[in-house]
């Protein structure tokens, strides 16, 4: 059977790691290569990149990190944060990075889900969606790093993304990110109802209590940060606890 | 010295990497010299069945393949590369492989999610093979696959996975050795299992 994926996410700022709440307070935390190499040893299932900041200079320095995690762990990570176009696509594919997720460039040209799917395959397109729920009541995607609603409802984006050829999608949660109330259930499970592809839910993890509950719920994988970051959550006891729960988990590094 | 198959297959540095980690030097070249000069070969492969088939045939490396397997160089294909070792894959509307082994690639039923993406165990199939030792137990192996391989010789399978069916997760016919998920992106179970496969060819 698949097991349930646990996926530490590092926020990546000139070559460190920090972390933030809802997008801002920006906060310095350890060095990319060597959080990588932990979690890589604590059993972690998969690894997240994002550049945020996406400067051409700081490119390079993001790329260079990309390169040092892959020499260093040998389980899949995925890159994404200012991928705009396909070079950048390829060039981080070709630095090592397993998949790659786009977010507002596919927003604003979907034809870019299909074109590098196409390219490199399905299964290294991630398509990442920032949502919100609003007043009436529905989902929007936002871009831009959560600062624009685009109106467009977030299932059907979903949807889309998956007929375009991207096989994964991970479902940001704004309005849970950095509360550590957990996962936004309601929409996540809407979307993984939606499509037949893994989804991965992210924003809001802060106990134990909040993967069993996204897992039990049919969500394929769980991204959390700052309680994998500052050890408040082991991974190694999170994944022994949602062992008991009967949830199935790759027990070893 | 391994030769990887150079034809612009995605992803081939964590498995050169991999390969750096057990001291294994390895190329990636598409030079038939060299390819001629190693002692062995890994097919890698991500992507569409007939996009890597069209290039294979373009650099004349299906032909090189295809000789050094009746030579009875080793031969390691991982993830689409293995796929290539069969008659046939009805992606896209079909198109023919390598043929070195019987068996062909079909779609993962729609019951499950398709691709099969994440961590699965490694079954072992009914003969015990040396391939699978110190694996220890439930071995998690990491796919990222549409297709599947159908049809085998039995007696080729050494191991299998259990996702929407059967999926052929690792098979051998004498010098050639297809493992359907990605060794190199599989933590130590994957280490070991690349270990395994040099001790077993060198």
């Amino acid at each position: 059977m698949l097991a349930k994926r646990i996926i530490p996410c590092l926020d990546v700022d000139k070559g460190r790691v920090v972390k933030g709440k809802k997008f801002q307070d920006i906060k310095d935390v350890a060095n990319p290569v060597e959080l990588a190499a932990r979690y890589n040893r604590e059993g972690a299932d998969e690894l997240v990149f994002y550049d945020i900041t996406a400067s051409n200079e700081e490119r390079n320095i993001f790329l260079d990190v990309v390169e040092q995690v892959a020499r260093e762990i040998a389980i899949p990570f995925m890159v994404g944060g200012g991928i705009r176009t396909i070079e950048d696509i390829h060039s981080v594919l070709h630095a090592g990075a397993d998949k790659v997720s786009v977010n507002s460039a596919a927003v604003q040209r979907p034809e870019l889900i299909k074109e590098s799917s196409d390219k490199f395959g399905s299964q290294c397109i991630v398509l990442s969606i920032d949502a919100k729920k609003t007043a009436d009541g529905d989902f929007h995607v936002f871009i831009n790093g959560g600062r624009k609603d685009t109106g467009m409802d977030a299932i059907e984006w979903a949807k889309q993304g998956e007929a375009l050829g991207a096989g994964e999608l991970v479902v940001n949660a704004m309005d849970s990110d950095g509360e550590k109330n957990g996962y936004q259930i309601e929409l996540t499970k809407k979307i993984a109802d939606a499509v037949n592809i893994p989804v991965i839910a992210s924003g809001g993890a802060g106990k134990y209590e909040h993967f069993s509950k996204v897992f039990t719920e049919g969500i394929d994988a769980a991204l959390a940060a700052s309680v994998f970051h500052y050890e408040e959550i082991p991974i190694p006891e999170l994944k022994e606890y949602l062992s008991s729960q009967g949830i199935p988990m790759r027990r070893r590094a | 010295m391994i030769a990887i198959i150079d034809y612009g297959a995605g992803n081939i540095k964590s498995l050169q990497f991999a390969l750096d980690k057990l001291g294994k030097t390895s190329k990636l070249t598409m030079d038939p010299e060299e390819i001629n000069q190693a002692d062995s070969i890994i097919l890698p492969g991500v992507g569409a069945f007939k996009d890597a088939m069209e290039a294979l045939q373009r650099y004349q490396l299906d032909t090189i393949l295809k000789d050094e397997a009746a030579n009875g160089k080793p031969i390691l294909g991982i993830c689409l590369g293995m796929q290539l070792f069969y008659e046939y894959s009805e992606e896209n509307g079909g198109c023919h492989g390598l043929g070195l082994l019987s068996g062909s690639a079909k779609r993962i039923s729609d019951k499950v999610k398709v691709p099969h993406m994440g961590w699965n165990i490694l079954q072992q199939a009914d003969q015990a093979r040396a391939l699978l030792n110190n694996l220890g137990d439930e071995p998690y192996v990491y796919f990222v696959h549409s297709y599947a391989v159908d049809g085998l010789e039995e007696n080729t399978l050494v191991a299998s996975a259990d996702y929407g069916g059967r999926v052929p997760a690792i098979v051998q016919n004498k010098n050639i050795t297809g493992m359907q998920f990605h060794p190199e992106k599989s933590g130590d179970v994957g280490i070991a299992l690349l270990k395994n496969y040099e001790e077993s060819i060198s």
